[in-house]
């Protein structure tokens, strides 16, 4: 039995293309993945990530406990301020990529990913029994009573205001967070994304998430879906969990090196990450284009290089901003230069490609 | 909604077929257009490549998803549709029309007895 957020019925009313995603029926698209994925880059999309997993962690040991459990660190965040951050196992490896806000000194708001909610609460109730700090530390899992929509695009900043009520939205600046109103129910709005847009993820109870998406479709942003969600992504170089990241995965080796801090003090996994830094790597994430005209690579496709299979693509699809076929992978180091060619396999033949500097797509000056 | 030229002959995996004496024209529906949306790359099958009915002869890939089309019919590539190369949507504009993808000579006409008619694929998509 798939899982549905509190927006299902309001995606059968858009025209929500439902299927299955992590165990939850999502939209991956409304009208076309194409068309959706321009609205963003253009004007005004709301996505349903009400799938996603929220886990507040309060206590006046929180930052302790925290930085010794994520990769970033969380001193850096004064009260009103979020980051991207990671949560490595012993060897190095991924357990999920987040954002971590700080919404006063003690408290912190975890945005985690669908796919990983139970995974996460139990590596982190694994982690605050064991720790030296747990002593009135308090971790709850939010992931049922509260849903969010994240509001992306150019134009946002001029409507946003207008759905929300107790401040304005749209004076918060990159990675910021703070406490709005809908209706009389508080509700968090971080300005974040996962888009390469401006934008907002609007973080509300439940029970308001309909009136939300309803007031933002109202004031002109258009409903969109997973599928536009991963090729906004994939132009930006973003990981996803399960691709560019996994257990056996560390973020040196995805190139998400500069959202861990190694002189903060020990956290899980530190030891193996040093290590990387200083001896390298086995395997780096890069970004490729296809430079032959060819089907768009798709995760797991081969990745060649002098007729031999090096890695392996594992994230691709046709780019609709640069309608050219892009992907990410892994190869060895010595492959990872921005500049060097590579072949990708399609249905048994091998079609050139070019590694290039991350983010694949900018924005036009 | 979607168009079912009357007529057609159609497969039950949305592929049509129209036949001109021994030369039968085949392509994708309307209604398998309209739930691949924005169709980004096509491969058709070379020229004298025999096929069977059934076997895989093509593939269509919108962004999110690579289709194989099959051979509704058996016979020898005699044409196969170059314009598809560069402009891929013609697929969705024109389904039945501009989007083909191959003709091929039959070598078992029978084989389009299998094939349903316009009220039977109807029914199908409808069913949905």
């Amino acid at each position: 039995m798939l899982k549905r957020t509190p927006l299902y019925e309001a995606h059968q009313r858009a025209g929500g293309k439902l299927i299955e995603f992590g165990g939850w029926e999502m939209p991956v698209q409304y009208t076309s993945i194409t068309d959706e994925h321009q609205t963003v880059r253009n004007a005004a999309g709301v996505f349903d990530i009400s799938h996603m997993g929220e886990v507040f962690v309060s206590g006046i040991a929180a930052e302790l406990f925290l930085n010794e459990t994520l990769t970033n660190d969380v001193r850096k965040l004064a009260p009103g301020q979020g980051q991207y951050t990671l949560m490595c196992n012993e060897r190095g490896g991924v357990v999920d990529d987040l954002y971590c806000y700080r919404l006063a000194a003690t408290e912190y708001l975890l945005i985690i990913n669908a796919s990983r909610i139970a995974d996460d609460v139990a590596w982190l109730e694994r982690q605050l029994a064991a720790s030296a700090h747990c002593d009135g530390l308090i971790m709850k899992n939010a992931s049922d009573t509260m849903a969010a929509v994240a509001l992306q695009g150019p134009t946002v900043r001029s409507f946003v205001d207008n759905c929300l009520s107790g401040g304005m939205p749209s004076n918060l600046t990159k990675n910021s967070i703070g406490r709005f109103e809908f209706g009389q129910t508080p509700v968090w709005i971080g300005c974040t994304g996962y888009t390469g847009e401006d934008g907002f993820e609007i973080i509300a109870p439940s029970e308001q998430i309909v009136g939300i998406w309803d007031a933002l479709i109202a004031a002109g942003a258009k409903p969109c879906g997973l599928g536009a969600r991963d090729t906004l992504r994939t132009e930006m170089c973003y990981p996803l969990y399960g691709h560019e990241l996994d257990e056996n995965t560390t973020p040196i080796e995805a190139g998400v090196g500069f959202f861990v801090v190694l002189d903060k003090g020990d956290f899980i996994g530190r030891d193996v990450l040093v290590e990387q830094k200083a001896k390298g790597v086995t395997k780096r994430c890069i970004a490729f284009k296809m430079t032959d005209k060819s089907a768009p690579p798709r995760p797991g496709y081969a990745i060649f290089s002098e007729g031999q299979k090096v890695g392996q693509v594992v994230s691709g699809t046709q780019s609709p901003s640069l309608n050219v076929g892009i992907g990410l992978g892994y190869v060895p180091p010595a492959l990872a230069k921005a500049g060097t060619g590579i072949q990708i396999e399609i249905r048994g033949k091998l079609f050139a490609a070019a590694v290039v500097a991350k983010p694949i797509y900018r924005k036009p000056v | 909604m979607s168009n079912v030229p009357g007529d057609l002959k159609y497969a039950k995996s949305h592929e049509w077929v129209r036949v001109e004496g021994d030369v039968a024209t085949i392509g994708i529906t309307d209604h398998a257009q309209q739930e691949l949306t924005d169709i980004v790359f096509c491969e058709v099958p070379a020229k004298g490549r025999a096929l069977k009915a059934g076997d895989a002869a093509a593939v269509v890939e919108s962004v999110k998803t690579a289709s194989d089309i099959y051979a509704p019919v058996s016979g020898e590539v005699v044409e196969a549709n170059a314009a598809l190369a560069d402009n891929p949507a013609l697929v969705n504009q024109d389904p039945f029309g501009a989007g083909w993808f191959f003709k091929v000579k039959l070598s078992a006409p029978a084989d389009l007895d299998s094939l349903m008619n316009a009220e039977a694929y109807s029914a199908q998509i409808s069913g949905h």
